[in-house]
C-alpha cells in the first residue's frame, strides 16, 4: 500500500498503461516538458520521450480531432483539455466524431480515446476554470462518461477508460487533486465503467451524487449519524450512460432521495437520475424527490463570498440531508 | 492537358479516363434514380472527376489512407470502392459497406480500403487525416494520409487547427481543397478574400501549389510530389485545384437560382473529362473502339449495381441498437 493523492493516482494510471500498451500515447498544452499545469502527466515525458508525450499547438478542437485519426489507426490516445472550461471549441470533434463513429461507420470503425479534462470549483478559478460541463455531453450514445470521486477510483477508472474500446470522457476535479489521498493497493487497480457504487450503507435517506461531492456527502452523513440517521450513499462513477439498476434499487430501499451535483441545477445529470427515479419508484417513495445544485447563475464567480456562495459544501449537504431525514 | 505526363504509361492514362467515366456515368445514374423516386439524395462529384481521380492515382492503393468528403466519387471509386458498394449506399441497404445504410448517400467510410469514415459537419475530416498521419509516422509507415474539402470548408477552424498542427509535426498528410467555386449558393467571392485558397499554406509554412482541376496531369503531378515530399519527412502539402461545380449542390438545390444558365455552359466548355478525352484521341491513346467498350462495360456495372442495390433489403429493424457501443 502507498498512500496517494487523486492526482498522483492520475498520473500513475497513465503511467502503467504507457508501460503496458506502447499505442498508447498522451496530447495536449503543455503535457510534455512542463507535466501539465497541474503535475498530472509529471515524469512521463522523462520517462516515455515525446514522441508520446506530446505538447501540441493551443487549439483544442485538433487535440481532440487529431487524437480520434490516431485512434482510427488503432493507437490509444490521452488526449488531455487544460481545463474542461476550454473542451468547448472540441464539442463538434467529441459529439459529431467520436461519438458517432462506431455507430455511423455500422461498426467498421472504432474511436478508443480518452478525453481528460479537469472541471470543478473552490479553487478561485472563477467562471471559466471552475465549471461543471458534464451535462453538455451527457445525452450522446456512443460517448461514455467517467468522474472520480476518490484517489482509487481516479486510478481504476483511468486505466479502465484508456483501455475501453469507446471514446470515454474523464472528468477530473481539481479541488480533489490534492484535497484526497488515501492509500492505494500496489497491484493493479481496475474500475468497471458503467457501474455505480454504494460508498455507504444506511436506511433512512438516499444520498446519489458523483465527485468531489461525494466527498462531502460522506462527511456530512458520518455527522448525521449523530442525529440517528443513517444514509444509503451511491456514488455514480460513470454519469454517462447511467447505472439505472443501482439508482432504482438505492431510491426504494429508503424511499428519501436526495440528488447532489456541483453543477447547475437545470438540466443536470441528477435531472435524469431523477427523471428515472420518478419513472420507476413513485409507489416507493416518501417524500418528493430532493435536490443540492449550484443555483442557476451562469457560472461560479471570482470573489470569495459569491465562490462560497456558489458551491455545493459539506455544509450544504449536511443540512439538506437532515431536512431529508426529517421530512 | 499539361506536358508533364512523361511518368505514366498510355494504359494509366486509359485508366484515369476509365474511373473519371465510371464516375460521372454513375453519378448521373444517381440522379436518375433521385428523379424517378427511387432514392430520396444525390450529392455530386459532376465537374470534380478530373482532380479526384487524378489525385488518387497518385496515392498507394492498400497502403494510404484517405478521408474523402462527400463529392468524392471518383475518389472512392478510383481507391477501390465497387460501383455495387457506391450504389448501395445510394439505396441506403444493409449490406453498404459505409454505413450499412445509416448515413446519406455521399458519407464515405471503408476500413478495408483505408478510407476514414466521414460526417456531414464539414472540415472534421482534417484533423483525422492529420492524426492518421501522426500514427503513421509515429510507427514509423511509408505511408501518407490524404484528405479532401471544399474551399467553404476552408474557412472552418478545423482547417486552420489541422494544418497547423501537421506543420508543426511535420506530418505525412496531402490536403487536396476541391476547390469548385461554389458553398451551395456562395461563389469564391463571398467565400474568401485571398487570391488563391493555397496562399494560406504560408501561414503554416507547408508547401501550398494551386493547380487546373481539369487537368488530370497537373492534379497528378502535384499530389505526386506532396507525397514523396511527405514520406521524405518534408511535411504536409496544401493543393488547391480549381474547377467547377456542374449540378446543383444537391438534389434538393436549385442553382438557377443563384447562377446563371450560361455560367454553367462556359464551365462545361472547361469539364475536364471532356477535354481529356479529346486530348487522349488527339493523341490516338483513346480509340472510339477502346471508348465504346468503356461505356459498354461500365453501363452494365452500373446496371447490375442499381438491380443488386434496388432489390437489397435494408437493415433490419432489430438493428437500430447496433454498434452504439463495443459489444
Amino acid at each position: 500500500m502507498t498512500v496517494m493523492s487523486y492526482i498522483e493516482a492520475i498520473n500513475r494510471a497513465m503511467k502503467e498503461e504507457m508501460r503496458r500498451d506502447d499505442d498508447v500515447f498522451l496530447l495536449g498544452e503543455d503535457v510534455g516538458k512542463r507535466g501539465g499545469v497541474f503535475r498530472a502527466s509529471e515524469g512521463l515525458y522523462e520517462a516515455f520521450g515525446q514522441t508520446r508525450v506530446i505538447d501540441t499547438p493551443l487549439a483544442e478542437s485538433a487535440i481532440v480531432g487529431v487524437g480520434i485519426g490516431a485512434s482510427m489507426y488503432g493507437m490509444k490516445p490521452i488526449a488531455e483539455i487544460q481545463f474542461v472550461d476550454f473542451i468547448l471549441p472540441a464539442v463538434n470533434q467529441i459529439v459529431s466524431e467520436a461519438a458517432k463513429m462506431r455507430y455511423r461507420s455500422n461498426n467498421d470503425w472504432s474511436c478508443p480515446i480518452t478525453i481528460r479534462a479537469p472541471y470543478g470549483g473552490g479553487v478561485h478559478g472563477a467562471l471559466y476554470h471552475s465549471q461543471s460541463l458534464e451535462a453538455l455531453f451527457a445525452s450522446q450514445p456512443g460517448l461514455k462518461i467517467v468522474m472520480p470521486s476518490s484517489p482509487k477510483d481516479a486510478l481504476g477508472l483511468l486505466k479502465a477508460a484508456i483501455r475501453d474500446p469507446d471514446p470515454v470522457l474523464y472528468l477530473e476535479h481539481k479541488k480533489a487533486y490534492r484535497l484526497l489521498k488515501e492509500d492505494l493497493p500496489d497491484e493493479e487497480v481496475l474500475i468497471e465503467i458503467g457501474k455505480a457504487n454504494t460508498v455507504r450503507k444506511g436506511d433512512d435517506l438516499t444520498v446519489i451524487t458523483y465527485g468531489l461531492c461525494v466527498e462531502f456527502s460522506k462527511k456530512a452523513a458520518e455527522k448525521l449519524t449523530e442525529k440517528g440517521h443513517t444514509v444509503e450513499l451511491l456514488d455514480l462513477r460513470t454519469v454517462y450512460p447511467l447505472d439505472e439498476q443501482a439508482i432504482i434499487e438505492a431510491a426504494k430501499k429508503t424511499g428519501k432521495v436526495l440528488l447532489i451535483t456541483e453543477d447547475n441545477k437545470e438540466g443536470s445529470i441528477i435531472s435524469e437520475v431523477s427523471a428515472i427515479i420518478g419513472e420507476h419508484c413513485l409507489f416507493d417513495l416518501d417524500a418528493p424527490i430532493f435536490r443540492l445544485a449550484a443555483p442557476n447563475v451562469p457560472a461560479m464567480p471570482y470573489a470569495p463570498p459569491l465562490e462560497k456562495a456558489f458551491m455545493v459544501s459539506e455544509d450544504k449537504v449536511y443540512e439538506k440531508m437532515l431536512e431529508v431525514a426529517m421530512y | 492537358m499539361s506536358e508533364k505526363n512523361q511518368a505514366l504509361t498510355d494504359q494509366q492514362l486509359l485508366d484515369m479516363f476509365y474511373y473519371m467515366l465510371l464516375a460521372r456515368r454513375s453519378d448521373e445514374r444517381m440522379w436518375l434514380l433521385n428523379r424517378s423516386g427511387k432514392i430520396p439524395f444525390v450529392v455530386s462529384c459532376q465537374g470534380q472527376e478530373t482532380m479526384q481521380v487524378a489525385s488518387s492515382f497518385a496515392l498507394e492503393k492498400g497502403t494510404d489512407y484517405t478521408a474523402p468528403y462527400y463529392r468524392d466519387v471518383g475518389v472512392v471509386l478510383t481507391m477501390g470502392m465497387t460501383v455495387k458498394e457506391l450504389f448501395l449506399q445510394a439505396f441506403a441497404k444493409a449490406e453498404d459497406p459505409n454505413s450499412g445504410g445509416r448515413q446519406m448517400p455521399g458519407h464515405f467510410g471503408h476500413r478495408k480500403l483505408n478510407m476514414l469514415s466521414g460526417s456531414s459537419p464539414v472540415t472534421t475530416q482534417v484533423p483525422h487525416a492529420v492524426g492518421m498521419a501522426l500514427a503513421l509516422k509515429v510507427k514509423q509507415q511509408s505511408a501518407i494520409s490524404f484528405v479532401t474539402l471544399g474551399e467553404g470548408s476552408s474557412n472552418q477552424g478545423d482547417f486552420h487547427e489541422g494544418l497547423n498542427f501537421a506543420s508543426v509535426h511535420d506530418l505525412p498528410v496531402i490536403v487536396m481543397v476541391e476547390n469548385n467555386q461554389y458553398a451551395i449558393s456562395c461563389g469564391i467571392e463571398q467565400q474568401v478574400n485571398c487570391a488563391k485558397i493555397s496562399d494560406r499554406a504560408l501561414g503554416y509554412g507547408i508547401h501550398g501549389e494551386t493547380v487546373d482541376g481539369n487537368d488530370p496531369i497537373a492534379v497528378y503531378t502535384a499530389v505526386k510530389q506532396a507525397r514523396e515530399r511527405a514520406l521524405n519527412g518534408d511535411g504536409p502539402s496544401l493543393i488547391e485545384a480549381v474547377g467547377y461545380r456542374l449540378t446543383p449542390h444537391s438534389s434538393d438545390d436549385n442553382d438557377l437560382t443563384y447562377r446563371t444558365k450560361e455560367e454553367i455552359d462556359q464551365a462545361k466548355e472547361k469539364d475536364g473529362l471532356i477535354i481529356f478525352r479529346q486530348q487522349l484521341k488527339k493523341q490516338a491513346i483513346l480509340t472510339d473502339e477502346i471508348e465504346a467498350k468503356y461505356e459498354s462495360k461500365i453501363k452494365d456495372l452500373i446496371d447490375e449495381a442499381t438491380t443488386y442495390a434496388d432489390e437489397a433489403p435494408y437493415a433490419d429493424e432489430a438493428t437500430l441498437f447496433d454498434g452504439v457501443y463495443h459489444q
